[in-house]
């Protein structure tokens, strides 16, 4: 009995070794997907979080004419004051285009409302759904109101008030996260990656065991041959799940050896991802590829063509972020009850060791157990679903 | 040996077979001839066990298919309509991999394999990935695949279908060598000369019952005409208006 499935397991490891797209979408695309992405959004906002210091942003003002010093005290904080605009409407227009990020407009009342000591007007234009203008926007903001503040206190000086007497409160604000803590934060989409590596090493072959070998015309002299049904169909998920572990491996190496390449200490982050989390990682998320091998070849199964099971498993690829999703977005607490839930768990245990927090057993119990059970319900139906003649389509 | 008894088969509100009957003894090829649609291939996938029968059953060997499938189908050999390879198996893998399911022992399974591709001649592209076979390759792998394991029983359906006049020839030389070693064979086709050249039986359906059961020379007789292909029309008429 035992021979068939191992028949038939041996088989599709070999032919789908021979097929190139499976190859790639199971060796390379899935794998190397997420590391790639990962880099490319952490030296992004390296890069970012660094511009917002150091580099000198230029700033186009208009009547730079009536605030002389107001300007040096700019171009004191690596502000370069440039010419604006001709007037308040070009303004207007040249930040609704795009042509600036942000227009500071002094009035040529300016210089007289200072003297008189009524609050000076300034106009800052800006338009805050673009990303790039906001962040110029809020570094002007900033750069106005210390010079507010410093005038401010400058007058209560010369009043004979300590500026102190506007100074109500001391706030001081303790951050008690870890590096490793706050790499959860961005390390948090990594789970995802793990995951959707692991379906994409399946996926072709799901297919290909199913609707494809239907559309090829080969599954109905298969089925005529002296051997039961579910011996073939364990050994199709079998195989699945062969190059499924197969893909989730490298995809954890190359995350492995990416992370050694990125700056996270610039980000005041370690992640906590060496070769001892890695092997862990493996374990905790190995019970996700049975249930993802056996969900995509249910998928499959029910489908009329290659093409029409593509379709569907693209869906299947996305399904897992949704508890993921949900949970983020709704701030929850991880609690008893996630463990129950495949994709939801292996992340919120991923997250706790990429943390260097300690890890609960009893969690990795359940997470593991409840995943490893629906993922041998999910084979049980498709073993079922094989006995059907509807399957030959 | 196939005794099928009374078989029906619905597919929705699709009667495709109702009551169909007939023996295929051994030493013998038995045709099943009809046009299309008549439930040639519906009556033989019951046969190989892909199909359940609505009512009716059928023995191979004695064997029921209903009852005990698993045992029935260690009896046959079938191509299927259409039957596809695996285009990333050389010729000769994919035949390996049906006489390893078959359950054939290990050491006896090289000499097999190469003993049937010499009797179907397809030494020469045996050892190439089946991806960009023509019909006709395909079809004589499809059929060393079947026969690879000695099935007392040899069903195909359609078999000389996209077959060219060579290929089809060497067809004819491999059934009637299946018949003279004692195998029952049973083929359909909707080619009349095929049939006429070919089988010791002929089973002619049509609307999904047999219109006639006898042998060429029988049904001439019985339809009173000379010309098989006219005796054909004579009896599915017969059906159709009965």
């Amino acid at each position: 009995m035992m021979r068939t499935l191992l028949l038939v397991f041996a088989k599709e490891v070999l032919d789908n070794f021979r097929d190139r797209r499976t190859l790639v979408s199971a060796l390379v695309m899935g794998p190397l997907f997420g590391p790639i992405l990962f880099a490319f959004v952490i030296n992004l906002s390296i890069e970012r979080s660094l511009s917002d210091v150091d580099e000198t942003m230029q700033l186009p003002v208009i009547g730079t004419e009536h605030a002389p010093n107001l300007i040096r005290y700019l171009q004191s904080r690596n502000l370069d004051i440039v010419a604006g605009p001709p007037d308040r409407e070009a303004a207007i227009d040249g930040v609704k285009t795009g042509a600036f990020d942000v227009v500071v407009i002094v009035p040529g009342e300016f210089g007289e409302q200072l003297a008189d000591g009524v609050p000076a007007r300034v106009e800052v234009i800006t338009d805050a759904a673009n990303t790039q203008a906001e962040r110029d926007a809020r570094r002007t903001l900033s750069a106005l109101q210390a010079y507010s503040r410093e005038l401010g206190a400058i007058r209560l000086v010369a009043r004979g008030v300590s500026p102190l007497v506007v100074q109500a409160l001391n706030v001081d604000e303790v951050d008690v996260s870890t590096p490793s803590g706050r790499s959860g934060i961005l390390l948090g989409m990594m789970s995802y990656f793990f995951i959707f590596a692991l379906l994409m090493g399946g996926m072709y072959l799901a297919i290909d065991t199913t609707a494809g070998e239907r559309e090829r015309g080969s599954l109905e002299p298969l089925l005529s041959l002296p051997v039961t049904r579910d011996q073939l169909m364990l050994g199709k998920i079998a195989a699945t799940c062969v190059f499924m572990a197969l893909s989730l491996l490298l995809s954890l190496g190359s995350f492995f050896f990416a992370l050694k390449f990125m700056p996270f200490e610039e980000l005041g982050m370690t992640p906590n991802f060496g070769p001892r989390v890695v092997i862990a990682a493996f374990f905790i998320l190995t019970p996700f590829i049975l249930l993802g091998a056996s969900i995509m070849t249910l998928v499959a199964s029910f489908t009329k063509s290659y093409k029409e099971a593509q379709t569907w498993l693209s869906i299947v690829l996305i399904a897992p972020t949704l508890p993921i999703l949900i949970v983020s977005i709704l701030a929850l607490r991880p609690q008893l009850g996630f463990m129950f839930v495949p994709s939801l768990s292996q992340h919120l245990l991923l997250i706790d060791m990429v943390k260097n927090e300690p890890v609960n057993l009893l969690h990795v119990a359940i997470s593991v157990l409840s995943t490893l059970a629906i993922g041998a319900l999910l084979t049980w139906i498709c073993a079922r679903l094989y006995r059907r003649e509807g399957l030959l389509g | 040996m196939i005794t099928v008894r009374k078989i029906h088969k619905a597919f929705g509100s699709v009667q495709a077979v109702r009551g169909v009957s007939f023996e295929a003894p051994d030493g013998k090829v038995t045709g099943l001839l009809g046009p299309n649609g008549a439930g040639k291939s519906t009556t033989l996938r019951v046969l190989y066990t892909v199909l359940m029968p609505d009512r009716g059953d059928a023995l191979i060997d004695g064997v029921n298919v209903v009852t005990d499938s698993l045992a029935a189908r260690q009896r046959i050999g079938a191509l299927p309509h259409g039957a596809g390879l695996y285009p990333h198996l050389s010729a000769r893998e994919n035949i390996a991999y049906y006489a390893r399911l078959c359950g054939l022992d290990k050491h006896s399974i090289d000499d097999r394999v190469a003993g049937i591709i010499d009797m179907l001649e397809i030494n020469d592209f045996a050892d190439r990935h089946t991806k960009g076979f023509s019909q006709g390759q395909r079809t004589k792998v499809a059929i060393a695949r079947a026969l690879v394991h000695e099935p007392q029983n040899v069903i195909l359906d359609e078999p000389s279908n996209g077959l060219d006049v060579m290929a089809t020839r060497s067809l004819r030389r491999l059934i009637l060598k299946l018949k003279e070693s004692g195998r029952c064979v049973l083929f359909s086709s909707h080619v009349m000369q095929e049939v006429a050249a070919l089988c010791d039986d002929i089973v002619i359906i049509a609307n999904g019952q047999v219109a006639m059961n006898d042998s060429a020379d029988g049904i001439r007789n019985r339809t009173g005409r000379d010309d098989l292909e006219d005796a054909f029309v004579q009896a599915i008429r017969l059906v159709e208006h009965a």
